[in-house]
């Protein structure tokens, strides 16, 4: 009996695990046998000999890709540009949130909303178009503003220093939408009576705002602000790739991980090297995602991950 | 379920009301303005007769208004065509195939009398912990699995996705098991409940996450900039992604969709027309999709 325990549950569940099986492949094929190519890390990759025939090197990529200096300079773009999104992103998404949530005219509160979700919809290569046309030196937008008021032009894709203050801005615009109607979302749930309460008591409509609407709102901030800090090290490679493309120029200011790590594999088609680069963001991430998610527990342990 | 995002506030009365109604509709409107005005001005460059962009540069209203780029693009349509057959069929294959994956594997871990289901959720979710990054992955599809240049690989990597399958689970979650047992007891399957129960009451679930995948293939470009090198599999977005970057080879997709072979070009305008065409269907349907969006993330804000 206890041993056709398992067989009998087999047949049992037989259904059901055929309804898993396509996932469970899928996660097999693309997720799980990769993961055992982290092994490309180690190694001196030839083409005959694929992942698993091709000879050890032992730490030589990882050498390489530390004393090349980049390593450096990729992870601290990638921590610094996520930390400043994680602010940015989220104070404009709580603030547009409030606002959304105190103005009185629900047709204008559609209409904002409809316009601030518009970004979210459109993929980043064409965020990268209309990144051209405002910034590209000859006919972008932002110098025919600027020689209109007589001022000079400013060559926006040949200088780096301008790159982080306009990542900042790109990602907040593209996000904003989303995050609000998130936070939004979490203001609505609020109960009602501790407004009405506090109306009672004469509060005024800012500092209902300060003390019960933001109180209220710390758990959805702390939790989803623990969740981006386990992704500081991914960074979004979509957008910083259409933005900057392989102007490289603009590296020393932009070059997150995973730019870095694309061009490794296709410009440079440094296999060993990139998959050491891989292989250390991915140890990376997982650090700090079972850092955050330990965080999470502590604050609310039914919001963590896991 | 159902989002009603409606302020629960009174009407204005005393002046900090007032006050923070003026604050709110300025600040708003602002990022609204600036959320919208980069559409306008695509929009409007694409309209701009292509002389009056080189000699002043891009305008929010043409100062010339012409045409021209979009007579071409559809004069010598060819190339822009395959480009949206490519993306409208990756994405009505992938949409239902991935809606259809993912509501099933849903339902097996929403099943409370599944004794795997935690070991099967773990199984999926670590995936979302750790990853190969992304050299093996991309030796996998191309050595291993031999996918480059095909539209499978397009469709594919974007088709299951663990957050979907988490907040379709929790969706389902919320049907009463009562449904599941008696449907059993009358002698149903389990995927014949799934099929015939579950999924009916899952309409709003699977609409949102339906719309989630399908933008998430009308928008993508990533794969094809991976595994794409033949022209006619090229997806819309990583065409528009080509074109901009090279006019040469705008020129080239002209000759070879029919147009003569010393055109003159209207560059920078018809980058602009590009991106219009290649926007156009999502913003026509946006109004409509974008109510599902909203429960989609109100959704997943609540239950994580």
């Amino acid at each position: 009996m206890k041993r056709s325990g398992f067989w009998s549950d087999l047949v049992k569940y037989r259904t059901l695990l055929l309804m898993l099986l396509p996932a469970v492949l899928f996660f097999i094929v693309f997720a799980y046998i990769p993961m055992t190519g982290v092994v490309l890390a180690f190694k001196q990759y030839t083409y005959d000999g694929g992942i698993f025939g091709s000879p050890w090197n032992g730490l030589d990529n990882f050498r390489f890709f530390f004393e090349s200096g980049q390593a450096w300079q990729v992870t601290r773009n990638t921590a610094l540009y996520n930390i400043a999104f994680i602010i940015v992103n989220n104070v404009l998404q709580i603030a547009v949130a409030i606002l959304l949530f105190e103005v009185a005219n629900k047709w204008f509160r559609k209409i904002f909303q409809t316009m601030l979700f518009l970004p979210y919809f459109i993929s980043w290569v064409v965020v990268g178009a209309i990144a051209y046309n405002l910034f590209s030196y000859d006919f972008g937008m932002i110098n025919v503003v600027l020689t209109t008021f007589g001022m000079d032009k400013i060559d926006i894709y040949n200088t780096a220093e301008y790159w982080p203050v306009l990542l900042v801005i790109v990602s907040a615009w593209k996000a904003v939408g989303y995050g609000s109607i998130m936070y939004l979302a979490a203001i609505t749930g609020i109960d009602t009576e501790m407004y009405e309460a506090a109306e009672i008591d004469g509060a005024n409509v800012f500092q209902r705002i300060f003390k019960i609407t933001l109180p209220n709102l710390y758990p959805t901030i702390i939790i989803l602000v623990l969740l981006a800090i386990g992704n500081i090290f991914r960074g979004d490679f979509g957008m910083f790739y259409n933005m900057v493309g392989n102007n490289g120029l603009l590296f020393a200011n932009t070059d997150v991980i995973d730019t870095f790590v694309f061009r490794a594999l296709t410009s440079s088609n440094d296999i060993g090297m990139s998959s050491a680069a891989g292989f250390y963001q991915s140890v990376l991430g997982f650090v700090t995602i079972l850092f955050a998610n330990y965080a999470v527990r502590k604050y609310d342990k039914d919001r963590a991950l896991f | 379920m159902s989002a009603q995002l409606t302020s629960k506030v009174a009407k204005p009365e005393g002046s900090d009301k007032r006050l923070l109604q003026i604050i709110g509709y300025l600040f708003l409107a602002l990022i609204s303005l600036f959320c919208l005005v980069p559409f306008i001005l695509v929009l409007s460059s694409s309209l701009t007769e292509e002389s009056s962009i080189i000699e002043q540069g891009y305008q929010l209203i043409p100062a010339v208004f012409s045409l021209e780029a979009y007579k071409l693009l559809f004069e010598f349509p060819g190339q822009l065509l395959k480009a949206y057959a490519v993306t409208i069929s990756v994405t009505a294959v992938g949409t239902f195939v991935g809606l259809l994956l993912t509501s099933m594997t849903a339902y097996a871990l929403a099943r409370r009398d599944f004794k795997w289901r935690n070991k099967f959720s773990f199984f999926f979710f670590f995936t979302t912990l750790f990853s190969g990054g992304l050299v093996p992955w991309y030796l996998m599809v191309v050595n291993y699995l031999h996918l480059k240049d095909t539209l499978l690989i397009l469709v594919l990597p974007l088709l299951m996705n663990v957050f979907y399958i988490i907040v379709m689970k929790s969706f389902m979650a919320g049907i009463p098991d009562a449904i599941t047992e008696s449907a059993k007891i009358d002698g149903a399957g389990d995927f014949r409940i799934y099929l015939r129960l579950i999924l009916p009451l899952c309409k709003p679930a699977l609409a949102t996450i339906g719309l989630f995948i399908a933008l998430g293939y009308w928008n993508d470009w990533y794969n094809a900039m991976l595994f794409i090198t033949k022209q006619d599999l090229m997806p819309l977005q990583y065409y528009l992604y080509k074109m901009l970057g090279n006019m040469d080879g705008m020129r080239k997709a002209m000759i070879s969709s029919g147009a003569v072979v010393d055109l003159q070009i209207p560059t920078e305008s018809l980058k602009m027309a590009m991106t219009v065409v290649a926007i156009g269907p999502i913003l026509l349907v946006y109004p409509f999709i974008q109510r599902f969006f909203v429960q989609g993330l109100t959704v997943g804000a609540v239950k994580g």
